[in-house]
């Protein structure tokens, strides 16, 4: 990732774990912090609450004095290609329920061939029925793992 | 002579035909991970920790960590054909090796690599052998003040040594803390962090973390780019890969530096193979009478570094077994298959389950032998796994991802958190923060918290319990010395030089 890209980034993850910090702290407050047996459940978290408060606020403090990060290029291409991954992923983990594994499996790979490496779609097609099948006999049948079933039944 | 007799239960124990097949599938695996760059032993021991819950516990650790020392030996295949390192550890060897390749000298190369990786990671198994039980009895005086200071010092060092900046390590070790505190406290039946899902009163399982983090993060850092590196022929032949009595003389340094500093640096929390390496290479040059001619092609450039990542295998197995302190995201993770298994890794680990590490122990040194065999003559078959295409790769590490999570407890809520902690994984890396002190958090996070409060018990609330002590005062002294490390800038100078070359 770019320097200035990483400085923003700084900036904003340092919010993020800043408002968690936060977060933990208003709830560690709601446990017991010292009882007569000993230390609650809100000690530890209490601790780890405030150090993550100060040194998030330690580098949002330092990012700032370093100056904005203004001109500087997020590589939007790669990073979409992961996203669209990572959201195709999501994808077919909500298809589960309804079609099982194996099919949307298969659409996840198929999608991941033809749409993100751009091979043909006989390839593609090839591929994930080649590997959603793999998957289904090898740990369905063969080691007996239990495989997210559809409303078809496999 | 109780060692004897223990390594020769050992054996007894690892010449079983089941533990036997166990390791080999292990050392196998792990050389393919090792050769597959953008596929680490981490993620791949945190995909198939899973699938171990039905093994005998014995041949699944003997497995496993199989594939942790046998990555180091492939590391070092596309380190020499490719210029591209398969491990982290292996980026040292990309000096010395690609140049030999480029200059006809593969098969020596390849050779080297394998002879030094064997001879260090035997020297590193006898250190383990010789090390750890004294070590454990050590520990055995050890109360919840040294444990939480020794936890507490562990983490420092990881923090330490895991990313530029000491700031964005040490929060991504609390996040840790904070995603072991989820659910159910067990001193007081509090919930904490739920978010009022039922899911989550029982918490987050290490493995849904581990996986989402290395596995589900390394692929989708792979997919941003579609580019394709073109392999260097290999030579055919055992013949071809066996360097000659030259080279041999020229690396006699070389293998006794390595195994030494791989060893050392192993069994200090946070080190790791790839400073090892570095350390050991960088080590080699200052000695060497052609310090010059580093980094265009000189044998104990390669000999150095691949047997200081593989001899650090032992040492880190040290603070593991014997303390139950694991000093990397790959041991942390092995600290959780034990943990999972029903074992405790600590003082009375070795005492207690002695068939379990002596078995572990005799199964490295025939895993070593099993690797070296493995390596010479049949580099060339493995290099075709790189011929593997990515669009086939990637698919199938995420369906064994997924496989691996929903078979812990047949849940979908558990597929969720995986896709959460898969895009918290990548964008941790896209924003340079490291996941080795994320991960060691959530291994250690409730043993912390444990240490400490039942520290506090034990002094009826007084903080100074943790210092009055002197190996726990001791131990957190350094931890604290270790994190104002950034403060005394001819040392972070130095920290982050080693950093860089790592």
């Amino acid at each position: 990732m770019e320097e200035g890209t990483r400085k923003s980034g700084d900036l904003w993850s340092g919010v993020a774990l800043a408002a968690l910090g936060g977060y933990i702290v208003v709830q560690a407050r709601q446990w017991e912090y010292l009882g007569p047996e000993g230390p609650g459940a809100g000690f530890f978290p209490l601790w780890y609450g405030v150090a993550m408060l100060g040194l998030s606020a330690l580098l949002i403090v330092s990012q700032l004095r370093r100056g904005s990060a203004r001109g500087s290029a997020i590589a939007w291409t790669r990073l979409g290609r992961a996203l669209s991954t990572w959201f195709a992923l999501a994808v077919s983990v909500a298809l589960f329920k309804p079609l099982g594994f194996a099919i949307s499996f298969a659409l996840l790979t198929y999608f991941i061939v033809a749409v993100m490496y751009r091979r043909p779609l006989k390839t593609a097609a090839l591929v994930a029925l080649a590997s959603a099948a793999g998957f289904y006999l090898v740990f369905d049948r063969a080691l007996g793992v239990p495989l997210p079933v559809g409303i078809l039944g496999f | 002579m109780e060692i004897i007799a223990g390594l020769l239960n050992g054996f007894a124990v690892a010449l079983e035909p089941a533990n036997l097949f166990w390791c080999f599938v292990g050392v196998l695996l792990g050389t393919v991970v090792g050769i597959l760059p953008g596929l680490g032993p981490p993620a791949t021991i945190a995909m198939l920790l899973p699938l171990t819950f039905n093994m005998n516990p014995g041949g699944a650790i003997i497995m496993l960590a199989g594939i942790y020392y046998g990555a180091k030996y492939g590391g070092s295949t596309t380190s020499i054909l490719m210029n591209v390192p398969g491990e982290s550890a292996s980026v040292v060897t990309c000096l010395d090796g690609y140049q030999m390749a480029r200059k006809g000298r593969a098969g020596a190369a390849l050779g080297i690599a394998a002879i030094a990786s064997f001879i260090a990671g035997t020297v590193g198994v006898v250190g383990l052998m010789l090390v750890a039980p004294p070590i454990a009895k050590f520990a055995l005086s050890f109360s919840s003040p040294e444990y939480f200071a020794l936890m507490s010092l562990g983490l420092a060092l990881v923090v330490l040594l895991a990313g530029r900046s000491i700031v964005k390590a040490l929060l991504a070790a609390l996040v840790g803390l904070w995603i072991a505190s989820m659910g159910t406290d067990l001193f007081s039946a509090t919930s904490r962090f739920t978010f009022g899902q039922m899911e989550l009163l029982s918490g987050i399982d290490f493995v849904v973390v581990a996986i989402g983090v290395f596995a589900l993060a390394e692929v989708l850092v792979n997919l941003e780019v579609r580019e394709e590196t073109r392999l260097l022929p290999v030579p055919k032949g055992l013949r071809n890969l066996l360097p000659t009595m030259q080279d041999l003389k020229d690396c006699r340094f070389a293998f006794v530096n390595g195994s030494v500093i791989g060893f050392l640096v192993g069994a200090l929390p946070g080190g790791g193979s790839t400073i090892a390496s570095f350390l050991s290479y960088g080590l080699e040059k200052a000695v060497s009478r052609r310090r010059e001619q580093f980094g265009t092609g000189v044998v104990e450039g390669v000999a150095a570094p691949e047997g200081a990542n593989n001899s650090e295998t032992g040492g880190a197995l040290v603070p593991l077994l014997t303390l139950g302190i694991p000093g990397s995201g790959t041991t942390a993770i092995l600290l959780a298959a034990l943990v999972l298994w029903g074992f405790k890794p600590g003082p009375l680990f070795i005492p207690e389950h002695p068939a379990l590490f002596w078995g572990l122990v005799a199964s490295m040194y025939l895993g070593n032998v099993m690797l070296l065999i493995l390596n010479l003559p049949l580099v060339p078959l493995f290099a075709q796994v790189l011929k593997m295409p990515a669009y086939v790769l990637y698919p199938l590490i995420l369906g064994v991802s997924m496989v691996g999570v929903y078979s812990v407890s047949a849940s979908m809520f558990d597929l969720l958190l995986l896709m959460v902690f898969g895009l918290l994984g990548y964008l941790m890396r896209k924003l340079d923060y490291p996941s080795a002190p994320l991960i060691l958090g959530l291994a250690l996070g409730a043993g912390m918290e444990r240490a400490l409060r039942q520290s506090l018990m034990m002094s009826e609330g007084k903080l100074s319990i943790l210092v009055s002590r002197p190996i726990s005062a001791v131990m957190l002294s350094f931890a604290l010395l270790v994190l104002l490390i950034p403060v005394f800038g001819k040392l972070n100078a130095w920290r982050l030089r080693a950093l860089e070359q790592g």
